[in-house]
């Protein structure tokens, strides 16, 4: 018998019988009722408390608060798309900045050592986020592959204020993710981190040291002018 | 204990009596725990603030119930689902054939290189050193495990490996082990290890991680994490291979969130982390990054015997907090080595005995004042005390025998000790004898009595009997309302 058989049989011919399966009720998991400002405003303070940053942008000129903060951060090598949306419009507005445009839609044996020493910070669209743990969904594509998320030492994503919902259990439900789940999906919530020495926390430990969440409004955004 | 290095023991839970000795003796050990566990304790609560934790800990226990309920259903399930996503499966009944399944895919690769994240069932199986034997070299990514692995010892806590070590203590590991200037500054530390990890991500041929929950619904693998070690694991090398115990399944997506919420709160008082990282298959045609392979290892080493029993069967719902340990008062001051085994603390005490039989654990189950905070704490209701004392009966041929190594206690003599006590209890008339026979003898009684005279003095019997004196004491009375 294989080692399969072995351990289903097993299971299944279980010593005190078979079990009953509890119902389960998930009420706790969502119904938070926030509203829209609500939302942002607990994004914006639990992401910021571990560390990421939050700026707020008019959506119609946001590039301009994108090509700011580059040069604040002095990013010379951004990693980005090319098809969607958010990766068009920084193409276009980034164009004469002298900043080096680090193209993505490469197998990835092609470039390793480029991405992992000369790439500054990657550029992603985000598919929305989570008010409750002030957390980004990601679901990386070919046009915006999961490693440049992770390796530059800056991530910055573009988040729509309108695309926060209140719990990850409501965006599970409400984007039907169980019929599909793609190659892989992610909850950033932060710059990568560690307590393991004695507790103090460090940051960038293998991921990026700096996350910035550019939230896009689509009027005059709510709190600060951009 | 077998000396390795100056300084690195080998623990084994066979000594737990003299580990612990050794542990309570070493103040650096004491303080290094208290204060990890004193602040982690307050994180915790601060994080439930404004949660219905009741209801959250009665959904997450009923979800794991579920899910074990279902358990070769939902296994077969995640197979296929797995399969049909392009993920290859395999199935283990023990650590060494696991050990065996990874050791061939690596060697179908000519991978002379694995890179590992955060895998506690790997420690389980002794993965690295089963690795080791045949050439292949496998390195900790997790910066915690890195440390521990660099100073030659194995974690000493399930979510913080190198808790035990201190500030100076991990200076002196890298200065030493990799070169790097002594110093106390952890973001200088942090960034040396960031260099010298990721020349490993790049060099590395396999990726071995663990897994969090495994999603039979959609063949999904859920990584929690906070460092991005374990996406660097699971993206960069051409090959992943995650490993799980059979147990660690869920059925729907939906359950998901529930059980993160409890972990994340729960082990370290974070409201999440850093990453939740879902794998559903291998790198697509088009897409540009992530492993051409992934293999999925479902290991059971012990697990479906647990699974036979209805009340041992609590053990399964486990999602490896390790809030237990964090609350436990023995825990705090004994320290994660003390135990010998790979999971310490509460957890580990009515895990091993399964895992590795109860002559080599039967100290474990004792290693608790009963005091009830694990299982006050357990996101998923595990009923940790009433697990020890199965444990201890069973440890002492009490309890169903269904145990490995149960029944190793019994002595002859405490069994006939025990049923000599309980005929001469229910014999008033001999029993009254006795006590007074034994007060007459009182100069006989031995005055040392192993460990409980250690620090306390022996017991004497009384010169007379409670029973007499009370006697005398109504005699008198009687006599003086006479009068
Ligand atoms: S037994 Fe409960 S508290 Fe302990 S590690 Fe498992 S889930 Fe966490």
């Amino acid at each position: 018998m294989s080692a399969r058989e072995t351990i289903l049989k097993r299971l299944r011919e279980r010593a005190d019988g078979p079990l009953s399966a509890p119902e389960s009720d998930f009420a706790v998991a969502t119904n938070r009722g926030w509203s829209v400002e609500e939302r942002l405003a607990r994004f914006e303070r639990l992401i910021s408390s571990v560390h990421g940053e939050v700026l707020h942008l008019e959506r119609d000129d946001w590039t301009q608060g994108l090509a700011q903060l580059l040069a604040d951060k002095g990013v010379r090598h951004l990693a980005l798309g090319k098809e969607h949306p958010v990766a068009v419009d920084a193409r276009r507005a980034l164009a004469d900045s002298g900043i080096e445009m680090v193209d993505v839609d490469r197998d990835i044996e092609a470039w390793q050592r480029e991405q992992f020493e000369q790439v500054d910070a990657g550029l992603t669209s985000t598919r929305g986020g989570i008010a409750e743990t002030g957390s980004l969904w990601l679901w990386p594509t070919s046009d915006e592959p999961r490693l440049i998320s992770l390796v530059p030492s800056i991530h910055i994503a573009v988040l729509d204020a309108d695309a926060l919902e209140d719990t990850f259990f409501d965006v599970v439900e409400a984007h039907g993710w169980a019929e599909r789940m793609p190659t892989n999906a992610l909850l950033i919530s932060g710059p990568s981190k560690t307590a393991d020495i004695e507790q103090t926390l460090a940051y960038g430990v293998h991921g990026p040291r700096e996350l910035v969440v550019l939230v896009r409004h689509a009027g005059a955004p709510a709190g600060e002018k951009a | 204990m077998s000396v390795q290095t100056p300084g690195v023991y080998t623990y084994s839970p066979r000594e737990f009596h003299r580990q612990a000795h050794d542990a309570l003796g070493n103040p650096q050990i004491r303080a290094n725990f208290r204060k990890a566990m004193d602040g982690l304790m307050t994180k915790r609560r601060d994080s439930f603030g404004d949660w219905d934790l009741e209801a959250l800990r009665e959904l997450g226990a009923n979800i794991r119930l579920r899910a074990l309920a279902k358990l070769p259903d939902l296994l077969e399930q995640l197979e296929a689902n797995c399969k049909a996503n392009g993920i290859r499966v395999h199935w283990a009944e023990d650590g060494d054939q696991a050990c065996r399944i990874i050791r061939e895919i690596c060697q179908s690769h000519d991978a002379r290189s694995v890179v590992k994240g955060k895998s506690m069932v790997s420690e389980e199986m002794h993965l690295n050193a089963h690795l080791e034997e045949v050439g292949i070299e496998a390195l900790e990514s997790d910066l915690g495990e890195y440390l521990v692995q660099l100073n030659e010892q194995t974690p000493s806590h399930i979510i913080m490996p190198a808790i035990h070590l201190n500030t100076d203590e991990i200076s002196e590991i890298l200065h030493d082990k990799t070169g790097i200037e002594r110093s106390r500054d952890v973001d200088y530390m942090t960034a040396a290890a960031r260099s010298q990890l990721r020349e490993r991500f790049m060099a590395a041929d396999v990726g071995v991680s663990g897994v969090n929950f495994a999603v039979a619904e959609t063949g999904s693998l859920c990584l929690v994490e906070n460092e991005g070690n374990g996406r660097m694991t699971t993206t960069v090398p051409p090959v992943h291979v995650a490993v799980t115990g059979i147990e660690k399944v869920v059925e729907h997506l939906r359950d998901v969130p529930p059980l993160y919420s409890l972990l994340t709160r729960s082990a370290t008082g974070q409201h999440v982390t850093t990453y939740f990282n879902m794998i559903s298959s291998p790198r697509k045609a088009g897409e540009h990054d992530g492993p051409k392979e992934v293999h999925l290892v479902l290991v059971d080493n012990g697990r479906s015997n647990i699974y036979q029993d209805d009340e041992l069967l609590d053990t399964l719902r486990c999602i490896r907090c390790g809030a237990c340990m964090n609350h436990c008062p023995v825990y705090t001051r004994v320290g994660g080595h003390t135990y010998g085994t790979t999971y310490p603390g509460p957890i580990g005490s009515i895990l091993s005995p399964h895992l590795m039989g109860l002559e080599e654990t039967k100290d474990l189950p004792t290693a608790s004042s009963l005091c009830g905070a694990c299982g006050e704490v357990c996101p998923v209701k595990i009923p940790i005390p009433d697990l020890l004392v199965r444990l201890r009966r069973e440890s002492v041929g009490e309890g169903r025998g269904n145990v490995p190594g149960a029944g190793v206690k019994r002595t002859r003599k405490e069994a006939a000790a025990w049923k000599g006590f309980q005929w001469l209890a229910t014999h008033p008339a001999i029993w009254r004898s006795g006590t007074a026979v034994a007060g007459k003898l009182k100069v006989l009684a031995p005055s040392r009595l192993g460990v409980w005279t250690e620090y306390r003095s022996a017991p004497k019997p009384a010169g007379t009997t409670l029973h007499a004196l009370v006697k005398r004491h109504q005699a008198s009375k009687a006599h003086e309302e006479e009068r």
